[in-house]
This record gives structure tokens, sequence and C-alpha cells, in this order.
């Protein structure tokens, strides 16, 4: 594309700017009354300002035919703002890519108006136009695309959290597996409902087995820690159980202090032990033998 | 010594730290690192993520596979532009936190990896960088 078309819109936008903008905003106002129509119209017009403000910025550096240059930075990144906060608002990528789109109407009449008695100009600026409104377009849909892709991401993320049943091993023995990151908001909440249970049930021990838990940092140090304080203020003892060997060594390095606390490397460990305290053993029926 | 594989990842919010961890996992296992290795560099690696967040504004990390010779190694650089570090040695010393921790972030991390650097600036930031080697 002959580099006398792009200056040439450069220049219709620049000379247009504030017409455009009304336009454009007309426009999009239709679109968004026909679709969802929950854009606040203030919101709209700053961004739409703001787009207009930067594809200036850029057409004036000049290279309409790569949008991947540095000039075209500014535009880019401010449609992946756009595209990433309407994907999470649970906009359509159509929709997304709407807002471009409008755009070539107001353009398109401008340059009618500029070349009416040009037509080779009129048909370059034209196409000019169209093809960095279709790049852009396009550009809106594909970060659009990868935003979704992040949520799904994420939303798998949280099905890993932590998730604890609670279970009853014998009268006043519960067990606790938790499998799951212990790292999130969620931790706490799910920490108190544990403890409930433990009132509940009145049971004198709690078994909390981190077999499913992939890793135990200082964090979710505190969190053990905290729930066998609080368990023990309610009168009920608790042993850790599933430490595996390399998170044991691991803690140690971390100075994570477990003083106090019975640990034992696996549930069944722990539930000889819990079984012990409450007067109860594990015999072979005699006849067996 | 030659980075044969970078990547850089977002601390921005409490999830990037699991993807933190799930990245450094991978890296670790590819590399060929013990059960007990990986178990410390993904340790290590949750602490100063979630400082980053916590302390640091957020910010991001930086993996790169190292090989040395024979031997290989994993370092992880954190970043960020929040309010820095007044005192690094206070920060460092067991149990000091100036937050609701249990202040064996920093000092443990030191303990987990072969190699802790930590540079900091009031009003700049702070940059960590660890590496374990096979
Ligand atoms: N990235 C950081 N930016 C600013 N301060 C930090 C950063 N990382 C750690 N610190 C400081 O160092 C202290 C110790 O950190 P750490 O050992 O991880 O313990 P904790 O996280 O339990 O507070 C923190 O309480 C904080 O004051
Ligand atoms: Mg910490």
């Amino acid at each position: 594309m002959s580099g006398s078309k792009t200056t040439d819109l450069a220049e219709i936008l620049s000379k247009h700017e504030k017409g455009l903008l009304d336009d454009w905003l007309g426009e999009l106002i239709v679109e968004a009354k026909a679709g969802r129509g929950t854009l606040r119209e203030n919101e709209l017009r700053d961004q739409c300002r703001e787009f207009l403000n930067l594809l200036l910025g850029a057409a004036k550096a000049g290279d309409f035919t790569n949008l991947q240059s540095k000039a075209w930075t500014p535009v880019r990144e401010m449609l992946a703002n756009l595209s990433r906060s309407r994907g999470l608002q649970g906009y359509s990528p159509s929709e997304t890519a709407t807002f471009v789109f409008s755009l070539k109407k107001p353009i398109f009449a401008r340059i009618r108006q500029e070349f009416a008695d040009d037509a080779r100009s009129l048909a370059e600026t034209t196409w000019a136009a169209t093809e960095l409104l279709d790049g852009l377009g396009l550009f809106t849909t594909e970060v659009h695309q990868k935003a979704r892709e992040e949520v799904i991401t994420r939303q798998q993320q949280e099905m890993l959290e932590l998730s604890t049943p609670v279970v009853k091993l014998w009268e006043g023995i519960l067990a606790l597996p938790m499998i799951g990151t212990l790292d999130s908001a969620r931790t706490q909440i799910v920490m108190e409902s544990l403890l409930q249970k433990i009132v509940e049930t009145g049971s004198g021990l709690a078994i909390i087995d981190i077999t499913g838990v992939p890793t135990v940092d200082t964090l979710t140090a505190q969190y053990l820690l905290k729930t066998v304080t609080a368990a023990r203020l309610m009168g009920a003892e608790c042993i850790i159980s599933g430490i595996r060997p390399q998170i044991a060594q691991t803690i140690v390095h971390l100075g994570v202090e477990l003083t106090g606390i019975v640990t034992k490397a696996t549930l069944a460990d722990a539930f000889a032990v819990a079984l012990d305290r409450v007067g109860r053993t594990v015999t072979r029926k005699a006849a067996r033998s | 010594m030659e980075v044969s594989k970078s990547d850089a990842l977002e601390i921005r919010v409490s999830d990037d730290v699991v993807l933190v961890r799930q990245a450094v996992r991978k890296w670790a296992i590819e590399l060929g690192f013990s059960l007990v290795d990986q178990t410390k560099i993904i340790t290590a690696a949750s602490e100063l993520a979630r400082n980053t967040i916590d302390y640091g504004e957020g910010g991001t990390v930086r993996l790169e596979s190292l090989i040395d010779g024979f031997r290989k190694g994993l370092r992880l650089i954190f970043l960020d532009n929040g309010p820095g570090i007044a005192d690094i040695e206070l920060a460092l010393t067991d149990g000091y936190t100036s937050g609701k921790g249990l202040g064996l972030g920093l000092s443990g991390a030191r303990r987990l990896m072969s190699d802790f650097r930590i540079e900091s600036r009031v009003g700049d930031g702070t940059r960590v960088e660890i590496t374990r080697w096979k």
C-alpha cells in the first residue's frame, strides 16, 4: 500500500476526529440498545475517545501494514484491555469486535466526503481503512479468545482447591483428608467448618491427613498450626498424618516447628495412635490363626 | 554457563501462586531433579511468589534452565516494583514478619536453595534470585 494513502487516512482521522467520535458513538449506542445494552454511555465515550486518539497517534507514525510494529503497541494494548474486560463481563467475541468494526461506516463517510471527485484516492484510502480496521477487529477477537481460555484455566484451578470431607472413623475420632492447595482465601472457611464439625460430633481426636496437599509452605503450615491450636481450645487433639518424606525434609529447612503436634507418616499409623488414645486396641480374630 | 530455556510469569493474584508452583514443578521435572529437590524448589518458589503479592504489590517471576558444563540448574528471579525492604538482614531473620506470617519465607527459601541473592531498594522494589543445582 502506498504511503500517500495512509497519510491521507491519517489526515482524515485528524481533521474529523470530533465528528468521527460522535458518529461512531451513535453507531455503538444503536448496537448496544439492540444487544444487551449494559455498557454505560460515559464509559463508552471515554473508550471511543481514547481509541481514536491512539489510532491517530499510530496512524501519524505511518506503517499501516504491520500492526505488530512498535507504533501500534498503545493501540494494541488498549484493545487488549478492552477485550479482556469485556470478555470477563461475558461479552461475545463478535460483540467486542463490533467496537472496532462499527468505526468503518463513519470513516468511510468522511473519506467519501474528502474524495468526492477523486475515485482513485477514494478507493485506495477506503481499502487502507478497511484493512486497518479488519486487522484491529481480528486482534480483539484473538485477545478475547485468550482471555476466555485464561478464565477456564483459573476455574479448573479453583476446582483443585481444598475439599475436605469429614469422616467419622470411630466414636470420638474424626478424619479430615484434605485434598488440594491450602493457600487460597477459601482455606480459612474450610478450616473453620472443620472445627465446627469437631464441636458438633463432640470428638476428642481429629486426624488431619495432608496426603493430598501437594505443597506445604509456611502459609499452609500456619493454617495447620492455627487449626490445631483452635481445636485444642475446644478440647480436641489433632494428629497430622500424610507428611511424605520430601515434605518432612522441606518443613525442617523452612524452619517450621511442629513441636507438640503428633505427626504420622500415614493415616493408618495415625488411626492406630488415635485408637490407643481412646483406649481401644485392634486384635486379630483368634479363629483366623 | 548457558541459559537453555527461559520464560516469565505474572504474579498478581493468589491463583498465580498456584500457577507458578505448577510451572516450577514442570521445569524441575524436566531438568531431572529428585522428588526431594523438586519439593524444595517448589516450596521456595511458593514463598517468594506469595511475598511478591503480599509485600511487593505484585510482579513477575522469570524461570531459567541453566547448563554449566556437566551441571544443570534451575534459576528463578522474582521481581517487583513494590515498597522494597529497608532492612534486609531483619527481613531474613527467622520469625520476623511485618505482616501476619510466620516470618520464615525468605530465610526458609534461602535454606532450601543452593544460591540465594536479594537486592532491594526502598521505594523501588525487590529482586530475589534463587538457584538450585543438580
Ligand atoms: N517482595 C517484598 N517486598 C517488600 N518486603 C518484603 C518482600 N518480601 C519480604 N518482605 C519483607 O520481609 C518480611 C519477611 O518475609 P518472610 O520471611 O517471607 O515472612 P512473612 O511472609 O511470613 O512475613 C516480610 O514480612 C516483609 O516485611
Ligand atoms: Mg513470606
